[in-house]
Formats: structure tokens, C-alpha cells, sequence
């Protein structure tokens, strides 16, 4: 398994433009009804993933998408 | 028309040990006559000790049941002198489809690796893996050696002792009693023996039943792996087509739990469901059909005593992978050499609970891939539906989303990572492939292949390495196979065995895999590395 010490989730601000990008997101869901925007969300964050790619990066990911308390991250 | 699984192979005869005063000891017994049990009667009797294997039946498997058998299996077969009419009877496929909804999302090539003497995998119906295996019990017994089928002979008490295992057997003629040194019970999944033994097997029930039916047809559908997920023939449930030798192919439909499987079974139910699936204009007959439902389980132990469980008998799992059969084959490839030493007395009992840790470790694995494959194929909950389906409808313009998709993944080797029959690795940044308690990859060798000259004996590799011709430690004698690089012009051998080394030594056990590997020999190391090999350090 990778060093969690080199391989760090970005969770303090990192994207650009934070605004823009949140109404792009709600954008991307107009019109959608619930199953379409479901399956829509499900595409984007295996997109995501994939980019991200590294196993570690997404273990953080899914504990810190979980709500987790930070010293259950190790 | 007489089919070959209606036929028996092995009918009941009488036999001497029905008559004698006293019950008869045998060496090994073996319960069953599948796949599995014809194995280890096969490996135990090249090896020269008696195996008489018992069946409640005297026919070979009903229907073509496993029908994917994969390279190691096959390895194994070579070993047992039977690979080659699998392989030619076989048939080889590298393409698979993938469907879904009424489209084809993407199509894969296997590309299997090369360098190897054996495909990654053939289709091959279950009655004629028996039947070749039949045979080579045939054979043996034609050069004298000690090994017996006994159909209808079906084993109706056990008893267990210290030393040895006593069994009641009824035959259509009577009852009769027999001891047995030892005992492998390679009875299914369903296993009597087990529960004659009050044995736990516990895990996982799959909510789910499959249509398998065996068609026979002319239809120019080429020789792939054709899976759909939500086929328009089978809305909210998934479909194979595999094709086996004879123009006979397999089809599964998943039909969901709460169905009458009577009903579904009957031809006029299931003839219509297979011309949506075909077309209309396809000829075909049905040869076999049947409904299973299926389980992800294991016994806590596949020793007790002088009782060793192998095959289904032991652990289970889905047939997404096919990991059933292949998985078995290599039980008793792990076991039958250990239990040769024990009852040579070179080596200590004990070294049969390894048989159980490893094969305890390889069912796991099989059981974790084969669940994983099944919690994708059919999802339990609505947003792992909702998952499953984003990564079909991505895999039909994106690659990255392929390897996600999940249809099975094909059996491969377990390696017996921390086994205590290995050495520490001493090549030091290796290729992992080849790490102590891997099995050996092939590599050609010029004309010849590496499996083949590594055989069914301790052996000593060594690759542009100096060692002794033979080593004698604690019993057992290691032959060495002197090798170079320069024996494989495709540099497989160099890739597979050395990586960055310029040498290498490697113990590899009967079962081919490797027990101990140094850049070169060391005569305390390696007298070592075959001690804990057989559980004597």
C-alpha cells in the first residue's frame, strides 16, 4: 500500500473558481429527473476516480466523503 | 442417441473386499468419482500408492455442469498424462462480448500471455473431463497400477479413528465394511461425507437461481464469450452464451429468486425464452437444462484427522470465475504429494494441516472473487444497481471503465503467500510472480516447455547458477534442473525467473510451486529451505 505520508487527499481549497464550478454542477443536473441525475452522479465520480487513480487517495476519499472523524483515516 | 454421460463408465462389479472375513485395509479411499476424486486416485496412483475411489454412481457427470478449465488445470492434467485430449477436444476462445440494454457496450481480446505450452483456458462439457480422466484411470490399470473404480458403491457410515478410517459401503448386492489408512472425500457439495462427519460449512447463500441449458445447434454465432447484462430476453437480469466442442452451447439466463423452478425447467417455458435470445430463424435442440442456485462457503477445516476434504466437498463458490472445478484440481495437486511423504514417513504428519492452511487461503480468495463478481452482476441494493449501470453505460465509450465491469474472473493460481512451508525470498526485488509459494509460470525451453521438465518431484533450478546435481536432506532427494537464459531465445524464462538477476536458484516443490528462490546456491540455506518445506523446520 502506498505511504500515506507522500499520498495525501487535497481537503483544504484546490479548485479555481469554486463558484463556477458548483453552478456547472448543478447545471450538468437541469432537467434531470432523480434516477437520471442518480446515474449521472454515479458516472462523474468513477470518472473522478479514475483520474485520481491512486488506491491510496481514494480510501481517504471515501472516509472522508463518510464523514469519518480524522483519526479514523489511518 | 446413446450420450456419453448416459452410458456407464464404471458399473458395479463385485469385488473380493465384499466377501472377506475381516474388513480390508486400503491404502487411500476416495469418495467420489468426479472431476476431483479421479484426480487424486490418478496422481496418488503414479506416485504408487493404492487409491480406490467409491461413487454412489457408475456414470460420468449428467450435462456438461464445469465447462471452463483453466490454465493450471490443465498444467496439472499434463502431469496426470491426461492434458492432451483435453486440450484437443477443447475448444479455445479469446474473444468476449459485452452487452447491455440492446446494445454491445465493447468487445476484449484475451491476448493470453506467451511463452506458455497450455491456453488460458479451454470449454470443455464435465462428462468429457471425466471420461479422459476414466480413461487414464483405464490406462494405469493396465500397467499394473494400484488403482480402482467402485461404481454403486456408496459409502452409508464413517467412522474415524487415531490411525485409521472405517467405512460401511452399500452395493446392490449387500453391505460391506472397509478400512481405509486414509480418506479423501471429494463427494460435491452436497457432500455425505461431511455430514455423516457432523461437519460445519458455513458462508453465504446467493438469492438467486440461473437457467442453464445445453443447446445443441448450427448456428454461425462465432466462438466468443457473448454476456449481456439486461438483455431485452431477460429485462433486469443477465445472460451467457459460451460455446462447447460438439456445436453445443451453454446458456445461462438469471431468472431471480422467487420463481417456480419446475415450471421454468420445462421445455415448453424454456424454448420460447431461447428463441428471444437467438432469434427465431436459429434451429436448435435442448440437451440438458437445469436450475441452480448457489452458495460462497467453506468448511472451517479441510483436515480432520485422517479424513481430508477436497473439491465442492470442501468449499463452494458462484460460477462466475469458473473457480469451482479449476480450484479442486488444485486441492488435490497441494495435497497429493504431502500425503505421499506422510505415508512414506518422510515427512511428519503435520505437514498434511499445511494442505488445509493453504487451501483454506486459495478457497478464500476464490470465494472473495467470485462474490464480487456476483455483487456486480446482480446488484442487492438500488444504488449498487445505479453503480453497475454507469460503469456499462461508461465502458461503452471509455476504456477506463472496461476492467471495472465484472462478469468473472477467470481462475489463476493462488499464490500461498506466508505459508510456513516457504522460505523467506532471498532474490531480492524478484519478479513476484515467481515468489516463494507462487506457482511456477511456464516458459519454452526451444522445443520443450518448462512445466514439463519440472514434473512431479522436488526439484532444484538453477538459471545460470552452479549448484550440486542432487541434494539428499532429511529424506528427501531434490534433482536439479540446470537451465541458462540463453535456453529461451523469447528471454520468458530471463522475465519470468530472474528480472533484473544475472542468476538464480530456485526450490520448487512436486506441486510446481516455489518454496525457496536465492541469487544463487547456498548449501545451509536451501538444506534449510527443504526441511521447512516438508515441515520438518
Amino acid at each position: 500500500m502506498s505511504n500515506p505520508h507522500t499520498e495525501t487527499l487535497i481537503l483544504t481549497p484546490n479548485i479555481n473558481g469554486a463558484d463556477d464550478f458548483y453552478a456547472d454542477l448543478l447545471a450538468a443536473h437541469d432537467g434531470r429527473d432523480k434516477a437520471d441525475s442518480d446515474a449521472f452522479n454515479a458516472r462523474l465520480l468513477l470518472v473522478l476516480a479514475n483520474h485520481i487513480g491512486d488506491r491510496a487517495i481514494l480510501k481517504q476519499a471515501l472516509a472522508a466523503a463518510a464523514l469519518t472523524q480524522e483519526e479514523d483515516l489511518t | 442417441m446413446n450420450k456419453i454421460f448416459e452410458v456407464p463408465m464404471y458399473p458395479y462389479a463385485r469385488h473380493a473386499d465384499e466377501d472377506a472375513a475381516t474388513p480390508v485395509r486400503r491404502k487411500v479411499v476416495i469418495i467420489g468419482a468426479g472431476p476431483i476424486g479421479l484426480a487424486a486416485a490418478i496422481e496418488l496412483a503414479q506416485q504408487g500408492i493404492e487409491a480406490i475411489v467409491l461413487d454412489e454412481n457408475d456414470k460420468v457427470s449428467f450435462g456438461s455442469r464445469a465447462i471452463c478449465f483453466a490454465k493450471r488445470p490443465l498444467e496439472i492434467l499434463d502431469r496426470l498424462g491426461c492434458g492432451q485430449p483435453m486440450v484437443d477436444k477443447g475448444v479455445l476462445w479469446n474473444v468476449g462480448k459485452v452487452f447491455f440494454d440492446d446494445r454491445q457496450v465493447y468487445d476484449f481480446n484475451l491476448l493470453p500471455e506467451e511463452g506458455h505450452e497450455r491456453p488460458a483456458f479451454i470449454n470443455l462439457q464435465q462428462y468429457y473431463f471425466e471420461e479422459y480422466l476414466v480413461n487414464r484411470v483405464r490406462e494405469l490399470q493396465d500397467q499394473g497400477a494400484p488403482i480402482e473404480i467402485r461404481g454403486r458403491n456408496k459409502v452409508s457410515a464413517i467412522g474415524t479413528h487415531p490411525d485409521h478410517v472405517t467405512l460401511e459401503v452399500d452395493t446392490p448386492e449387500g453391505s460391506y465394511n472397509l478400512e481405509a489408512d486414509w480418506m479423501i472425500a471429494c463427494d460435491g457439495a452436497g457432500s455425505p461425507t461431511r455430514r455423516m462427519l457432523g461437519l460445519d460449512f458455513v458462508g453465504r447463500v446467493f438469492e438467486d437461481n440461473f437457467l442453464i441449458a445445453d443447446v445443441v445447434m448450427e448456428a454461425d454465432f462465432p466462438t466468443e464469450r457473448w454476456f449481456w447484462f439486461d438483455p431485452p430476453f431477460n429485462k433486469g437480469q443477465s445472460a451467457l452464451l459460451h460455446k462447447q466442442p460438439d456445436g453445443v452451447w451453454r446458456i445461462d439466463l438469471q431468472l431471480g429468486w422467487d420463481i417456480d423452478k419446475e415450471r421454468e425447467k420445462r421445455p415448453e417455458n424454456v424454448i420460447p425464452r431461447l428463441k428471444e435470445m437467438l432469434g427465431d430463424d436459429v434451429e436448435f435442440e435442448l440437451e440438458w437444462v437445469s436450475i441452480y442456485t448457489f452458495q460462497c462457503r467453506r468448511m472451517e477445516k479441510f483436515r480432520h484427522g485422517r479424513v481430508l476434504f477436497a473439491g465442492d466437498a470442501a468449499h463452494q463458490v458462484s460460477p462466475f470465475g469458473a473457480r469451482g472445478a479449476n480450484s479442486g484440481l488444485q486441492d488435490t495437486d497441494n495435497l497429493c504429494w504431502k500425503l505421499k511423504l506422510v505415508m512414506e514417513g518422510s515427512a511428519p504428519e503435520s505437514l498434511l494441516d499445511s494442505y488445509d492452511m493453504e487451501r483454506v487461503h486459495g478457497a478464500d480468495e476464490n470465494i472473495l472473487n467470485s462474490s464480487r463478481s456476483t455483487d456486480f452482476i446482480t446488484p442487492k441494493s438500488e444504488m449498487s444497481r445505479v453503480l453497475r449501470d454507469a460503469v456499462l453505460d461508461l465502458s461503452e465509450q471509455h476504456e477506463f471503465a472496461r476492467p471495472l465491469v465484472n462478469s468473472g474472473r477467470l481462475s489463476v493460481p493462488c499464490t500461498y503467500d506466508g505459508s510456513p512451508l516457504n522460505s523467506a525470498d532471498a532474490l531480492l526485488d524478484g519478479p513476484a510472480r515467481t515468489r516463494p509459494g507462487s506457482s511456477c509460470p511456464d516458459a519454452p525451453l526451444g522445443d520443450d516447455f518448462l512445466l514439463r521438465k519440472l514434473g512431479d518431484k522436488f526439484i532444484l533450478l538453477t538459471i545460470d547458477a552452479e549448484a550440486p546435481d542432487v541434494v539428499e536432506e532429511a529424506g528427501i532427494t531434490v534433482e536439479r534442473l540446470a537451465l541458462s537464459v540463453k535456453d529461451d531465445k523469447s528471454l520468458a524464462l530471463k522475465e519470468r525467473y530472474l528480472g533484473d538477476h544475472d542468476s538464480g536458484v530456485y526450490l520448487i516443490r512436486p506441486d510446481q510451486h516455489v518454496a525457496a528462490r536465492r541469487p544463487s546456491y547456498d548449501e545451509t540455506q536451501f538444506r534449510a529451505a527443504i526441511r521447512r518445506a516438508v515441515g520438518k523446520e
